[in-house]
Parts: structure tokens; C-alpha cells; sequence
């Protein structure tokens, strides 16, 4: 049941993004490009979203359990660090630079085209880089108590 | 700033922005789950017993997404501009971005502001910066 709503949510998210026009790089592009010729349609996407969105986490938060009686995990960090800052900042640049976020070039890639295979697969390898380089950061640091970085 | 009035498309994309707030509600009211494409992926990296299968189904749900939508209307073609290597440099700020970050587009933009989190706004308010400060870089100041 779990995975079955979850795939009705998945498909009804990128059914979403193509009727928004959001899964074409070129008109994300276009929304980004505030000095040239400006489509502000991603402004409209997020607000019919987020209007959606406020009732649903309203809900969301009186509640404990999901309907399916599952936990409801709600993000609990409250902080702003210097990993949100620096990772929202870099994300930007990428984002910037070909028009793709996440959910966008998924819907791209389940479309078929090749430059979105190559974005995702580039995507998942910095993911996977950061894991690595943060539980790597976390070992040395427990293998050897007290000794600050080199 | 002039709008490109024959680009801008204000009724779809809200209609598609509010099925994209629907799709939001139902992964947190049915699933308890928040609807962040960066960390649906990213959470398959350190696979937790009984947190996989939600992912790829959701993941799942995404890349089925043009088959459903050219089911029942005509998909729109998409138009990737980027270079390959673009893509690959791209690839990887996204990835390293949204893994520091702890979210993206959907995961602050969406959802973290219907949540009304400070921390998502910053976040939102910080990654529009840079993704309009490189798109007026790479259009108007390096040309091309």
C-alpha cells in the first residue's frame, strides 16, 4: 500500500511538472533569466503548490500518524548553518547552469532523452561524493578522540 | 525587465503547480513522507531496511510520468540546451548542493515554505539568487 500511494504521488508530481511546463529546462531558463525576455511562470507553479501545500501541512502537523497510520516525519532541523547556505548557493549555480533540478530531470529522463540520463547520473555521483566525504569526516573524527583537524 | 508575454503561461502553471501541491498532500497525509526529490533520491545511498521501496516507487511514479501525460494529451518536447559537459558540471553542483543543503526545489521551495520553515526560505531565497545571478552571467555578461 505504502509503495502504491507512493508511486500515485510520484506520478501525479511529474504529471504536475509537465502540465506546469517545468520539466523543459529552456522554460525554467526562461524564468531564471530575469534581465532578459521574463516568463514568470514559475512563480505561478509555486504558488498554486504552496496554496495546495499550506492546508496539507496544516493537517500534517496536528496529526502523528499518516492515514496508512504510518509516523508522519516532519522535518525537525531548525538550523541555519553554513550547509544550507553553501549547499542552497551551489545548488543554485548547478540549477543556473542547465535548467534542471531533481524532480524536473527525472521527469526528463522518464521522457527518454539522453542529456537527462547524463544530468541524473552526474547528480546521484556528487550525492553519493558528499555521503562519502561526510562519513569519512565522521570516522576520522571518532578514530581519534580529541585530536582537532589537521 | 520586460516579460515575454508569449513564454508566459500563468494558468498552466499554476493548474500544474497545484497538481504538484496535490501530489505533495498526498505523500505526507497518506504516507507521512515529505515530497523532496533530492532526498528521495539521495536517501537510497545509505539503504535503511523498509525505507527503500517508497523511494523507487515515487521514483518510479516520476519517470512514468510522460507515458501517463502523453496517454491522455499531447506531451510537450523539452528543449536541453546544456552541453554535456554543462550537464555533467551542473549535475554535480545539484547533487552536492541539495545533499548539503537538505533539499531543492521541491523539498524547500515546495514544501519547506508550505510548512512555513525559515530555514526553507533561506534556503529558497539563497538558491533563486544563484540561479538567477548564473543565468544573467552566462546570457548577458560571458554571451552566448
Amino acid at each position: 500500500m505504502v509503495a502504491i500511494f507512493a508511486f500515485v504521488a510520484g506520478l501525479a508530481f511529474g504529471v504536475g511538472l509537465i502540465l506546469a511546463g517545468m520539466a523543459n529546462p529552456a522554460k525554467v531558463l526562461g524564468f531564471l533569466d530575469i534581465a532578459g525576455r521574463w516568463d514568470p511562470s514559475l512563480l505561478f507553479v509555486m504558488g498554486g503548490a504552496i496554496a495546495v501545500g499550506l492546508v496539507a501541512f496544516a493537517i500534517a502537523r496536528r496529526r502523528t500518524a499518516s492515514a496508512l497510520g504510518l509516523p508522519m516525519q516532519l522535518p525537525t532541523s531548525r538550523t541555519i548553518d553554513a550547509r544550507l547556505v553553501g549547499g542552497s548557493l551551489l545548488f543554485g549555480i548547478g540549477w543556473g547552469l542547465a535548467g534542471f533540478c531533481p524532480g524536473p530531470a527525472l521527469v526528463a529522463l522518464g521522457a527518454g532523452y539522453g542529456k537527462a540520463a547524463v544530468f541524473v547520473a552526474a547528480m546521484v555521483a556528487g550525492m553519493a561524493a558528499v555521503d562519502f566525504i561526510e562519513r569519512n569526516r565522521q570516522r576520522g573524527r571518532s578514530m581519534t578522540p580529541g585530536a582537532s583537524g589537521a | 525587465m520586460t516579460i515575454d508575454w508569449n513564454a508566459f503561461t500563468p494558468w498552466s502553471a499554476a493548474a500544474g503547480g497545484v497538481v504538484i501541491g496535490l501530489a505533495t498532500a498526498l505523500l505526507i497525509l497518506v504516507n507521512g513522507r515529505v515530497a523532496g526529490i533530492s532526498g528521495i533520491v539521495g536517501g537510497l545511498l545509505q539503504p535503511r531496511l523498509g525505507d527503500v521501496g517508497w523511494r523507487l516507487a515515487f521514483i518510479a511514479g516520476m519517470l512514468a510520468a510522460p507515458l501517463a501525460y502523453a496517454a491522455v494529451a499531447l506531451a510537450p518536447s523539452l528543449t536541453i540546451d546544456a552541453s554535456y559537459p554543462t550537464l555533467i558540471v551542473a549535475g554535480l553542483a545539484v547533487g552536492i548542493g541539495t545533499r548539503y543543503g537538505g533539499g531543492c526545489t521541491s523539498g524547500h521551495g515546495v514544501c519547506g515554505l508550505s510548512r512555513l520553515s525559515p530555514r526553507s526560505l533561506v534556503a529558497t531565497l539563497l538558491f533563486m539568487a544563484t540561479g538567477f545571478g548564473t543565468v544573467y552571467i552566462v546570457r548577458h555578461v560571458t554571451g552566448s
